[in-house]
């Protein structure tokens, strides 16, 4: 498994995932020449077949063309089973750049107004190229959607019309692991570790039933309730 | 229990105020974004109107426009004169004709059909 932070100019998922100090190479020199494609993955020692490939921090999006970005991905094809480009916001020559060696694509929004009519743009711009797309619905804080303050994941993917890979509560353990550049799924404990496991089994092609958020029985309610009122 | 006091209070729930706003910008994001589509409804539109009114084909406005609970499609199509017969060729066409695509005025006056009652049946012009 490689993940390739395609965010040229912005990289941070070599911070996020704790790799920030063992970078040597990154994606611009790669498609430049100035070093193999293996020379830049940097292997992430805690699990064991996963690598990134990360993106260059000072240059900017124009450093890489469509053709590079299918050449890169291609290499990097045959060294795993899948290849996870992180997208950059937006829908210009980052996106495009992004999605260009790509076969299937995951859409990523939170149940807000902005995020969905943005997730509706990038959406079309996939149908355009006909890339199949899966719809994951992040940050979803269950006591809101009962109380009716926030959208629930139907409304999400109905007002998208998207096929829904997974659904990931709301955790502010998240930004805690964040902080130290350790991935939350790393915790046995938390209790994201088994909502990221099953989106990863629907990838692998399984039908694996959606975590019901709701069910935290009559105290978890009433807490919830009481936190929400 | 929430949502009950929000009934007792006849407050709204902000999630369908949401929903409601986002599938209105929605559909106007994708007109916007069919330019093509808005011509080809455009071209269609006249085809038909043309049938019964002379309409100046430069003229024609077509916009989109956000009324309460609904996207309402507004169309401003000056009429240069009105078919006289244009009556009469519902009565004489009952069946069916396959929209006409093309850019043929000429075809409003081609057809002159036998007197029938002009209360129409526009609908089976389709």
């Amino acid at each position: 498994m490689i993940l390739v932070d395609a965010d040229i100019g912005l990289r941070n998922l070599d911070l996020v995932l704790g790799l920030e100090k063992r970078i040597v190479f990154d994606l611009v020199e790669v498609v430049e020449g100035r070093c193999q494609v293996r020379q830049a993955l940097i292997k992430d020692k805690r699990f064991e077949s996963l690598s990134i490939l990360p993106a260059a921090q000072t240059r900017d999006k124009d450093a890489v063309t469509e053709e590079q970005m299918v050449g890169v991905i291609e290499l990097l094809g045959d060294l795993a089973d899948y290849v996870l480009i992180d997208c950059p916001a937006g829908i210009e020559r980052g996106f495009r750049n992004a999605i260009a060696g790509a076969t299937e694509a995951i859409v990523v929004t939170t149940p807000e107004v902005s995020a969905i009519r943005d997730a509706d743009r990038v959406i079309g711009k996939l149908a355009q190229q006909g890339m199949p797309m899966r719809l994951i619905v992040n940050r979803i804080r269950p006591e809101m959607v009962r109380s009716g303050d926030m959208l629930s994941v139907d409304d999400v993917c109905e007002i998208l019309s998207a096929e829904l890979l997974g659904i990931i509560p709301d955790d502010e353990e998240v930004i805690d692991t964040t902080n130290r550049g350790e991935p939350v799924v790393l915790d046995d404990a938390n209790r994201l570790k088994p909502i990221y496991e099953k989106i990863v089994r629907r990838l692998e092609g399984e039908i694996v039933p959606f975590t019901n958020l709701d069910n935290q029985g009559f105290f978890g309610r009433l807490l919830g309730a009481l936190k929400a009122g | 229990m929430i949502e009950l006091f929000n009934r007792l209070f006849g407050r709204r729930p902000s999630s369908a105020t949401a929903k409601e706003r986002l599938r209105l910008v929605l559909m106007s994001d994708h007109l916007s974004l069919a330019p093509e589509m808005i011509e080809a409804m455009k071209r269609d539109l006249v085809d038909v109107i043309s049938k019964y009114v002379e309409v100046d084909r430069s003229k024609i406005e077509v916009s989109f426009e956000q009324q309460d609970a609904a996207l309402a499609m507004l169309a401003n199509i000056p009429i240069l004169s009105v078919n006289r017969d244009a009556g009469d060729r519902v009565a004489s066409r009952p069946s069916a004709r396959p929209p006409a695509l093309g850019k043929q005025p000429s075809k409003r006056r081609r057809k002159k059909g036998s007197a029938g009652p002009a209360a129409g049946k526009p609908a089976a012009a389709t």
